[in-house]
């Protein structure tokens, strides 16, 4: 028996770039993401330089357009679509079941190449010209814009599919990998967390796929679908795409609540307050997602009935998001808590996701909606949730895994130091687009009149120490990866199915397939 | 030639459970397949409903003939798709192998009786997108339904090459005498995957060629 961990287990590049490995898989998808994530923030500082100034401060309304399309597509679908599910789903999810692997392997192995196929498309895309129509590719302009509209399209096609292939793999191993007397209602919640997400991404990123092949052909091809010219009907393409992307939401989402609950019952040493109220909200929230992508569209020429059914029903994501809020901090109360990153980070989650939570429930309001549409508003509101939801969970989940998945200790120090400088220069950077929206300020200009430049210059300000702090994070991990104390098999007592196994674990997981007797959060047990 | 012996991948317990998740995982997919074309079947609902008329003028204008013949082939070989199903389970090989060899065939002649309605609305004029220039219906509702048509039947065919591949792949396996009632798995895949290519059709039928 070799008790080698797996990340020694194998020796050579092509013994990870062949690995089945499902932790392998998951560290290969980190880089990737981390990859991502640097490329899309520096798009993203490029921008808010831009935004420096009223009028224009170093690049044309063309290549402004270009940036802020490369910076969504770059977020959205490289780095927060399969951050946690791809990364951290794949790394701990096999273990939290108990299981040697995910059911597909090699699928998995295959679903990281079509990742980076995509990757490398859509980026090449980008060099022969770009794409300037914002990451949504609304008809007809996507299809009539001079720019590389197609490559980029076809790009996020194939970028579609790697999450397809990961749902589905991880819906087939929550089903027939659980080990001997892992019942439903033991699963760890972040399990929950990513199996409602993968029944978002098998069944809507389909929609997706064929709406963006529809662009894509017909940018290329004069398809005409779309284009009123033509008999086409463009709102038809914003009702499909946001099926898709509004339930797309979710996939980034979801998992960053699953894995606030791991963190929150951890340092508080708890059970949750309520585990069933955690598990069927995240289940809630993916059925209610599918139902709700109208509100993106109240003033392109909807009824008043359905501007109002559209509403109500996102509201309703409102109150399972709320069951969820109540339970964590409801998980806290009397709890032996640990002051740790992870948990500062929680902290951050919880006031970005309740203060952009709110002001989504006023832009689902369609009368409010009509005068913060195509705003700054609404720049501010996705960023609070899905940036501040989405950016803080994964670094979280980075620093709580980072002991399991490379066996040694970070500094917490200057852990702490970086969460704070994250979330000062994240609440900086969007808490004066709310204002700046509020004010009537258009998103995706690059000019803007001079009245609007004290706050976006405190935007801008902000975003660059956001981006130190990312940095600073990233490097306090780099120095830990290399001179980190080890870590030992348990470092925060948790009573997590993974954390059962060795730190790093071994190639197989297990020496033998375990049986389960206990619920995940089962301190009052108390660790063996 | 005897069969190999059927062991379960090293991270499954047994190849009952092996045998769960290859069956779930490609239902999954199937969910996946469908949803895929449910954007399709949305476009030409909403369209169908905004140009009533000029869709009525161009499903006249199909060939109910060619389109009927290909409904039958299609179920026929899912028949046989099915037989060959029961043969493994029955451990007869050869009617097993007799039975892919019909339904590889039968996939063929739908092909090509599609591409030859193809050629015909080609001879006409009839093109999707801009390349479109048939003078009897200019209309810009008789444009879409013909634009979706080639759009709906494309992405058809093109699974059914796919499933054509899948199938031969089961094929291969056949001719090695693979699959026996103990080991299944793999051809019971196909079968489904053909039966989602067929299921597809039943719906594009009615929508293109019936309803009027």
């Amino acid at each position: 028996m070799s008790a080698e961990s797996y990340l020694v287990a194998d020796k050579g590049v092509k013994s990870w770039l062949t690995t089945t490995d499902h932790k392998r898989i998951g560290i290969m998808f980190l880089v990737g993401v981390l990859v991502a994530l640097f490329l899309g923030g520096v798009f993203a500082l490029l921008l808010r330089l831009e935004l420096l100034t009223p009028g224009r401060t170093y690049i044309d309304a063309l290549t402004y357009n270009r940036f802020f399309t490369l910076h969504g597509i770059i977020m959205i679908f490289m780095f927060m679509i399969p951050s946690i599910p791809a990364v951290f789903g794949n790394f701990c999810l096999p273990i939290m079941l108990g299981a040697k692997d995910v059911a597909f392997p090699r699928l998995n192995l295959g679903s990281f190449y079509v990742y980076s196929a995509g990757v490398v498309i859509t980026l090449g895309g980008m060099l022969i010209g770009g794409a300037d129509s914002g990451w949504t590719f609304y008809a007809p302009y996507s299809t009539t814009s001079p720019t590389a509209v197609a490559p980029v399209g076809f790009g996020v096609f194939v970028l579609g599919f790697s999450s397809i292939l990961t749902g589905l793999n991880f819906i087939v191993t929550v089903h027939t990998m659980r080990a001997k007397g892992m019942s439903w209602l033991r699963m760890p919640l972040f399990v929950w967390a990513i199996y409602a997400t993968s029944i978002i991404q098998v069944l809507a990123t389909p929609v997706l796929a064929l709406s963006l092949a529809l662009i894509a052909i017909d940018h290329g091809f004069g398809l005409g679908i779309f284009d009123p010219r033509m008999g086409g009907d463009p709102v038809l393409f914003q009702h499909l795409f946001w099926f898709y992307s509004h339930p797309a939401v979710y996939i980034m989402i979801l998992p960053a609540m699953g894995v606030i609950s791991e963190v929150v019952t951890t340092f508080a040493k708890k059970n949750p307050l309520s585990y069933k109220g955690i598990a069927f909200s995240s289940i809630g929230i993916a059925f209610v997602g599918f139902l709700t992508w109208g509100h993106h569209m109240f003033v392109a020429g909807m009824s008043i009935f359905d501007t109002g059914v559209f509403g109500v029903l996102s509201m309703f994501v409102g109150i399972f998001s709320a069951i969820k809020v109540y339970n964590w901090v409801g998980t806290l109360y009397r709890g032996h808590i640990s002051f740790t990153t992870p948990l500062l980070y929680f902290f951050a989650f919880l006031f970005l996701f309740v203060f952009g939570g709110m002001t989504g429930i006023a832009v689902a309001t369609s009368s409010l909606d009509v005068h913060w549409t195509d705003t700054y508003f609404v720049i501010a509101h996705f960023h609070f949730i899905m940036v501040g939801g989405t950016l803080t969970a994964f670094l979280a989940a980075m620093h709580y895994w980072f002991p399991k998945m490379f066996g040694r200790m970070y500094s917490e120090r200057v852990g702490l130091f970086t969460a704070a400088l994250v979330f000062m220069g994240f609440f900086f950077t969007f808490f004066p687009q709310f204002l700046l929206g509020n004010m009537g300020m258009p998103r995706r200009y690059y000019s803007y009149p001079e009245r609007f430049q004290a706050l976006n210059v405190l935007s801008t300000g902000g975003a660059f120490l956001l981006g130190m702090g990312v940095l600073l994070t990233v490097g306090n991990l780099l120095v830990a990866l290399k001179m980190g104390p080890r870590a030992g098999k348990n470092p925060w007592q948790s009573m997590g199915f993974e954390w059962l196994t060795e730190s790093p674990p071994t190639k197989h997981n297990f020496e033998a397939s375990p049986v389960i007797d206990r619920g995940p959060y089962d301190y009052h047990l108390g660790l063996d | 030639m005897r069969a190999p012996s059927a062991v379960a991948a090293e991270h499954f317990e047994d190849l009952k459970q092996q045998g769960h998740a290859a069956r779930l995982g490609m239902w999954a997919f199937l969910g996946q397949e469908m949803l895929l074309f449910a954007g399709l079947f949305a476009l030409y609902s909403a369209y169908r409903s905004m140009y009533r008329a000029d869709f009525h003028q161009a499903a006249l204008h199909m060939s109910v003939a060619l389109g009927t013949a290909n409904t039958f082939v299609l179920l026929t070989s899912s028949l046989t798709v099915a037989l060959s199903i029961w043969a493994a389970r029955a451990r007869r090989p050869r009617a097993c192998i007799g039975f892919l060899i019909a339904t590889l065939l039968l996939a063929a002649a739908f092909l090509v009786l599609k591409f030859t309605e193809y050629g015909h609305h080609f001879a006409e004029g009839i093109f999707p997108g801009r390349y479109y220039h048939f003078a009897e219906l200019p209309q810009h509702g008789a444009h879409i339904f013909f634009t979706l048509y080639f759009f709906m039947t494309g992405l058809h065919a093109l699974h059914v090459i796919a499933g054509m591949g899948v199938l031969t792949w089961v094929l291969l396996h056949a001719l090695q005498h693979h699959w026996t009632p103990e080991h299944h798995v793999g051809i019971e895949l196909g079968g489904m995957y053909w039966h989602l290519v067929d299921l597809i059709w039943i719906f594009i039928w009615p929508l293109l060629y019936l309803v009027l």
